[in-house]
């Protein structure tokens, strides 16, 4: 029996990984326009990043709101080592090389302030990586031979070529972060199995029962730190050798914010929950800051309501109905998900119709009353505009809540029926 | 000596202002457990309340109504969502608040617009409450209010006279935060409901079986925080700036003054805020550099040094990251923070 899911469990997790590199592989094809390669530069960049913000938030259960000292530090350093080689054009090697200089580098800055981060855990160690975030930004501003002061430092990642490589072309960039993705994914999922990787767990779960087993607590985050540090430090790398230029506000709280953000919308429980959500991410930054103006109030709220209703982030819900559906019963819910889905979207359609109206009222007055509104003209002065959208919203919620009430029903059978299954099984097995 | 003295008044008016709002997140933090990361979010949300009421119905009833609204806001967001996530554990909670701090920044902007507003305080705060008055005849005095022009003149060639006025907005502030702390160490100590609020700190469920509703309890320190906070905003919004970068200014600084103090060691804000405020005000006035340090020391730097901007930092443009120096320098050598009790 455990020998048979030993080996299923083997060659699913080789299928995975495959999977991954395909994918990592063939997406520039897929998405071959310049758009997109500029976005899957960044989502490789953003899954290093947020993975190894869940080394912190996931997996050690400590709430950072600083990580993006340490992205952004290693991006300066790296860049500081890319410009310190441009008296001729850099080899094509250094380049490729960069991103681990990046990376010792935001090693060699968790060590150095992870020592004081660290000694505390919880809500003080939240407000200490939030002290040492301020303290960064406002030297980076400070100091200018370091960090460029307002207008940053740029440099050139053009190389002689080599084997026809020259790290001109995007796409030639792209694989590059792809090959780092990849090898920091593997890494980082190796670092969840090796015994450090484990105590980091228990130490989330249970910080004094380590202590009385013989470990030191606050030595097993301070060296988990290290290693998000040096995996963050990378992300930096990358994202200097990406864009050519490094500004102070890699470093700043809202970037730190909105790897906090992502990681726990994508979902901290489980290692690839910050995948999906660096992807979300790059999306919501890219494409979706260019749609809305309001973005940021639709972003905070849903992560108001992921917090209150799914703190397992998108991934739990993923893996739920995984569960479900390997006990043969999500057949049953699809209606159910199909209403749910088109009375949220009616819902969504009528609220956000009102927020678009609200923003274009206040901060665009001087472009003309209309705003274009998913191919509609709406019109911000016109009473009937605004009913309607009113009419649309609460009938959305309305139907919406009757709909969900009759799903959290069938839920709950479909959850009993599998925990029993679940139960037999396991008194089979014994 | 008058520099001392007014930049000391200014440093402690800025102190106390701290204080209005570190005392808040500490009473919340020590009965709940829950930092709240949207604390200045409510003081921000307490000047542009305080704006929009004092446009209708004069800065004084503004004054006690805004910080009623937020209180209100604080409570219902307490009920609705704080409490839901609380079963979760300390990290939710932390988070969610978070997340309502973009709410609210994103929701100021909305309503207000993104530009600094023109939030005075009224006629009666708007000149200076005392003016010092430095005669090199007569040395140092002190005058209610604004000097008399003649009394700021010298009518002798031979004798020199200054004079530094204190905002009576500063003065109000420090009124303001002095009568709260009484009336709130007088709330705790000696009333009833205090007593019950105490007992709910570290015995909830002993206060629970003896009948009193702690979650009604929660939710009262919540909106009352919230509402100390909304009333340092009508009072730092008036004599500050209201802007919508009003909240992450203040916000990183009274997290410092919280780790700082202790965590949930009321006294130990009081301290932190204190000391901070006034380290802050007076760096701000210094511009020495370590150049000049070297200088007055006779040590030679080499060209090259002195042109480091290292060297070229004045004092004044540290002011801003002394609080989170402070914060590291307190953790390496005493982490339980000035007064506080909990290792954590």
């Amino acid at each position: 029996m455990t020998n048979f899911r030993a080996s299923t469990l083997q060659r699913a997790r080789w299928i995975i990984w495959s999977v991954f590199a395909l994918t990592l592989l063939l997406a520039p094809l897929v998405f071959s326009g310049n758009l997109g390669i500029t976005i899957l530069c960044q989502i490789g960049i953003a899954i290093i990043a947020c993975l190894s913000y869940n080394i912190l938030l996931g997996q050690g259960g400590m709430l950072s709101f600083g990580h993006a000292v340490y992205s952004g530090l290693g991006a300066f350093v790296a860049m500081h080592a890319l410009n310190a080689f441009t008296g001729g054009k850099p080899s094509a090697l250094l380049v490729m090389l960069l991103p681990l200089v990046g990376g010792l580098a935001g090693l060699f800055f968790a060590v150095l302030l992870g020592y004081v981060t660290t000694k505390k855990s919880g809500t003080t160690f939240a407000m200490i990586t939030l002290g040492i975030g301020e303290l960064v930004f406002a030297m980076s501003l400070m100091v200018p031979e370091f960090f460029g002061g307002e207008g940053g430092i740029s440099g050139n990642r053009m190389t002689e070529p080599l084997l026809g490589i020259t790290f001109g072309p995007q796409r030639q960039v792209y694989y590059l972060i792809a090959v780092y993705t990849f090898l920091s994914v593997v890494t980082m999922y190796a670092f969840t199995r090796t015994p450090l990787g484990r105590m980091l767990n228990a130490v989330r779960d249970n910080p004094e029962r380590v202590e009385f087993v013989g470990y030191n607590a606050q030595r097993i985050r301070y060296m988990a730190f290290i290693v998000a540090g040096f995996f963050a430090g990378i992300s930096g790398g990358l994202a200097a050798l990406n864009f050519e230029i490094v500004t102070a506000e890699v470093v700043g709280a809202a970037r730190s914010g909105s790897y906090l953000l992502f990681t726990f919308l994508g979902g901290a429980t489980f290692f690839f929950g910050p995948i999906i959500g660096a992807v979300l991410m790059v999306l919501a930054f890219v494409l979706f800051s260019e749609l809305t103006k309001a973005w940021l109030l639709y972003l905070g709220l849903i992560f108001m309501f992921m917090v209150m209703y799914a703190p397992g982030g998108i991934a739990s819900l993923i893996m739920m109905n995984v569960r479900v559906a390997a006990y043969g019963r999500l057949r049953g819910l699809l209606p159910q998900y199909l209403l749910l889905a088109v009375t949220a979207l009616i819902a969504l359609l009528g609220l956000s119709a009102l927020t678009e109206m609200v923003y274009h009222r206040q901060l665009d007055g001087a472009t003309g009353a209309t705003l274009n509104f998913l191919g509609m003209a709406l019109d911000d002065g016109n009473a009937t505009h605004w009913l309607s959208a009113l009419a649309v919203a609460v009938l959305g919620v309305g139907l919406f809540e009757w709909v969900r009430r009759g799903f959290a029903q069938r839920w709950h059978v479909v959850q009993e029926y599998v925990e029993q299954q679940e139960l037999k099984k396991r008194e089979h097995a014994v | 000596m008058e520099f001392f003295v007014i930049s000391m008044l200014n440093g402690l008016s800025y102190g106390l202002l701290l204080f209005m709002l570190s005392s808040g997140l500490t009473l919340i933090f020590s009965m709940m457990g829950v930092l709240n990361f949207a604390h200045a979010s409510f003081y921000m949300l307490g000047a542009y309340l305080g704006y929009s009421i004092s446009r209708v119905t004069g800065f004084w009833a503004a004054l006690v109504l805004a910080p009623l609204v937020v209180g209100l806001l604080g409570a219902l967001f307490e009920r609705l969502c704080l409490r839901r996530v609380h079963r979760f554990g300390h990290v939710p909670e932390l988070l969610i608040t978070f997340g309502l701090s973009y709410v609210i920044l994103e929701l100021v902007q909305l309503i207000w617009g993104r530009l600094a507003l023109d939030f005075k305080p009224p006629e009666l705060l708007q000149g200076p409450a005392i003016t010092l008055i430095k005669s090199s005849a007569t040395g140092l005095s002190v005058v209610w209010g604004a000097a008399a022009p003649e009394l700021c003149r010298a009518a002798d060639a031979a004798v020199r006279v200054a004079c530094s006025p204190f905002p009576a907005t500063r003065a109000f502030m420090m009124l303001t935060a002095v009568v709260m702390l009484i009336s709130v160490w007088l709330l705790l100590t000696r009333t009833r409901i205090g007593l019950v609020i105490q007992a709910a700190l570290t015995h909830p469920e002993s206060v629970e079986s003896l009948g009193h509703n702690v979650p009604a309890v929660f939710m009262l320190v919540f909106g009352a925080g919230s509402a100390l906070a909304g009333l340092a905003g009508v009072i730092g919004g008036s004599t500050f700036l209201t802007e919508p970068a009003m909240a992450a200014t203040v916000g990183s600084i009274i997290f410092v003054v919280v780790v700082v103090g202790g965590m949930g060691s009321l006294a130990g804000a009081f301290l932190a805020s204190v000391l901070i405020g006034v380290i802050q005000t007076f760096a701000v006035a210094f511009d020495w550099s370590l150049g000049v340090l070297a200088e007055q020391l006779g040590i030679a730097l080499s060209p090259a040094l002195q042109g480091s901007s290292l060297f070229k930092l004045t004092v004044s443009q540290v002011a801003p990251i002394l609080p989170y120096l402070f914060l590291v320098l307190m953790l390496i050598f005493r982490p339980k923070g000035l007064l506080g009790s909990r290792e954590g």
